[in-house]
């Protein structure tokens, strides 16, 4: 088992078609990016068009989990029982590798084992596996620069 | 010529902390204030044809004209822009159904009794995603089937804890704050000039409850840079507002207030805004994503943000308020810290009095329709904090969803 952050009372991921690909892969812990067969425009969350050209048609990447902090909340209620408070939201901008166009792909996440202090818009971070269960794992992120 | 839409009533029932209505069902606080508005206008129940609300309200238009006893329904509306996004384009359509002969005479309202449902500020709580807290060992997390487009769009979040407002509009806010240098004294004095306003409002949950930039600092943090007193009450009661044409208008009780200009919508890519979408425009990621509406309201007006005498500005969140000053051009992008820290707001010598009622921050939380009820008080000359010779109000609704937003001129 990974390292535990949160605890099993968390919010569940909600599946449709578009998106079991991104989970599924997920539960292997490889952050995934869908990308456009046509025109190569990289999306997420994962979505039945590309919102660039329309094509129906779309492959997935793997990234390497490394980005930025974009923003981010230290959040002082707790969403779920036995949860460490206060909880960092955050929004992650990728580093997309030569990937696709591109072109900006951010996902929402927490940072873990952060000192509040140390968190800076703009700081580099990267994905933090956590096994929730044999069927879902989460990226979280860590900042780069913590120990 | 063509008919042109005017606000002719308003009307609300008493507001309340969350949960205080217990006696009467939400519905029936509907009724109460849609028959209020209706009187206030000087019209008849049986005169009214259309209702139109938003916010994914459960109070059907189809069961109250039932209860109501309308002679016809001819006109029922819902808005697609979600929770408090909508309450502005509730009104438009409205105008666009007495302009086009759809309907006469069409009442918006929203009622809310939180302690019959559930409560807002608990975001996604009851949400199929959400784990049970209660639960001494839950079961271990698996993958629920979305059955909505929405549910898709939460799936994606709420495992990280994103289910409440608070969080998701605080992250925006955060990356405002880190652009521009913005404090959270400047998001402080917003709450404090609105609840300064709702100390003179009779009809103001807060009206005897008075704030100072200290209370505010020192109030608890809810999702940095979010205190308590950032975000808005949760309330229960009921509201409404009665357009007609001018034809219509023309022998009623009161002057009636013109609807300007209307607009609603979200940019590119939006989808449900802040709180499901890490993906905004950068460009657009630190604002309310309401510029582009703003400039096709005032467009449509022929008027510039010069023009307003007083503002009702949607404030779900201090930060709300902050962003759509600089969205709809009343001063620059990355100004608004500066704009507030020089009284604009304040009805006594500000140049831009806003939320002369309290606002959602200190009057009630009617998902912003309250702010719909207080423009027209203000160009009637009803408003506890007046204007004088107001002439020309704005009236917004919810920034960082898609939203909608209405200029009314009192003539
Ligand atoms: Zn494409």
């Amino acid at each position: 088992m990974s390292e535990r952050w949160f605890p099993d009372s968390m919010p569940q991921p909600m599946v449709d078609k578009e998106s079991l690909p991104w989970w599924q892969a997920a539960a292997q812990h490889r952050l995934t990016v869908q990308c456009c067969d046509n025109c190569q425009y990289c999306r997420l969350p994962p979505a039945p068009i590309c919102s660039e050209c329309q094509s129906n048609k779309s492959h997935w990447e793997e990234i390497s989990g490394k980005g930025t902090l974009y923003s981010y909340t230290e959040v002082h209620r707790a969403v779920a029982t036995g949860q460490t408070l206060p909880f960092v939201i955050a929004i992650i901008q990728l580093d997309m590798d030569g990937i696709g166009t591109g072109n900006s792909v951010r996902i929402m996440s927490n940072i873990v084992d952060a000192n509040p202090d140390e968190l800076e818009i703009g700081k580099a971070v990267s994905v933090a596996w956590e096994t929730m269960s044999d069927t879902v794992s989460l990226p979280r992120f860590k900042l780069l620069s913590s120990s | 010529m063509a008919k042109k839409a005017h606000i002719v009533g308003v009307g609300e029932t008493r507001y309340t902390k969350w949960g205080r209505i217990g006696e009467v069902t939400e519905h029936a606080l509907a009724c109460e204030a849609i028959l209020t508005a209706v009187a206030d206008a000087g019209l008849k129940i049986e005169d009214v044809d259309g209702l139109a609300s938003f916010a994914e309200d459960r109070n059907e238009a189809i069961f109250l004209a039932a209860e109501l006893g309308l002679p016809e329904l001819r006109f029922g509306n819902m808005v697609w822009m979600p929770g408090g996004g909508g309450g502005c384009a509730a009104i438009a359509n409205a105008a666009m159904a007495v302009e086009t002969g759809q309907a006469e005479v069409v009442v918006v309202y929203r009622a809310l009794c939180q302690g019959q449902f559930m409560r807002f500020g608990d975001g996604a709580s009851e949400l199929p995603g959400r784990g049970n807290g209660d639960s001494e060992s839950p079961p271990p997390p698996g993958l629920l089937p979305a059955d909505s487009l929405l549910m898709a769009a939460m799936g994606f979040v709420m495992p990280y804890g994103m289910i409440t407002a608070a969080a998701a509009f605080a992250l925006p806010m955060r990356r405002h704050m880190h652009l521009y240098g913005t404090t959270s004294e400047q998001l402080g004095k917003i709450a404090v000039t609105f609840r300064q306003h709702a100390n003179r409002n009779p009809r103001a949950i807060m009206y005897e409850r008075e704030l100072t930039l200290e209370d505010h600092q020192n109030s608890a943090m809810i999702a940095d840079p979010f205190h308590l007193f950032d975000c808005c009450l949760e309330s229960d009661g009921a509201c409404a507002v009665v357009v007609t044409t001018a034809e219509r208008a023309a022998d009623l009780a009161k002057r009636p207030i013109e609807i300007v200009a209307t607009a609603q919508g979200a940019p590119k890519g939006y989808s449900f805004g802040s709180f499901t979408n890490p993906n905004i425009a950068d460009e657009l990621y630190a604002t309310g994503g309401t510029a582009a509406l703003a400039n096709r309201l005032w467009e449509k007006a022929g008027l510039t943000p010069k023009d307003v005498d007083v503002a009702q500005i949607y404030d779900h969140f201090t930060g709300s308020v902050l962003m759509q000053l600089e969205d709809y051009g009343f001063c620059g992008p990355g100004e608004a810290g500066a704009f507030i820290d020089s009284g604009a707001l304040s009805w006594e010598g500000g140049s831009l009095p806003t939320n002369t009622h309290g606002g959602n921050l200190s009057e009630a939380y009617m998902h912003g329709l309250s702010h719909v009820l207080e423009g027209a008080r203000s160009l009637w000359g009803e408003s506890c904090c007046q204007v004088e010779d107001a002439d020309v109000c704005l009236v917004t609704s919810a920034a960082g969803v898609p939203s909608s937003a209405l200029i009314l001129q009192g003539h």
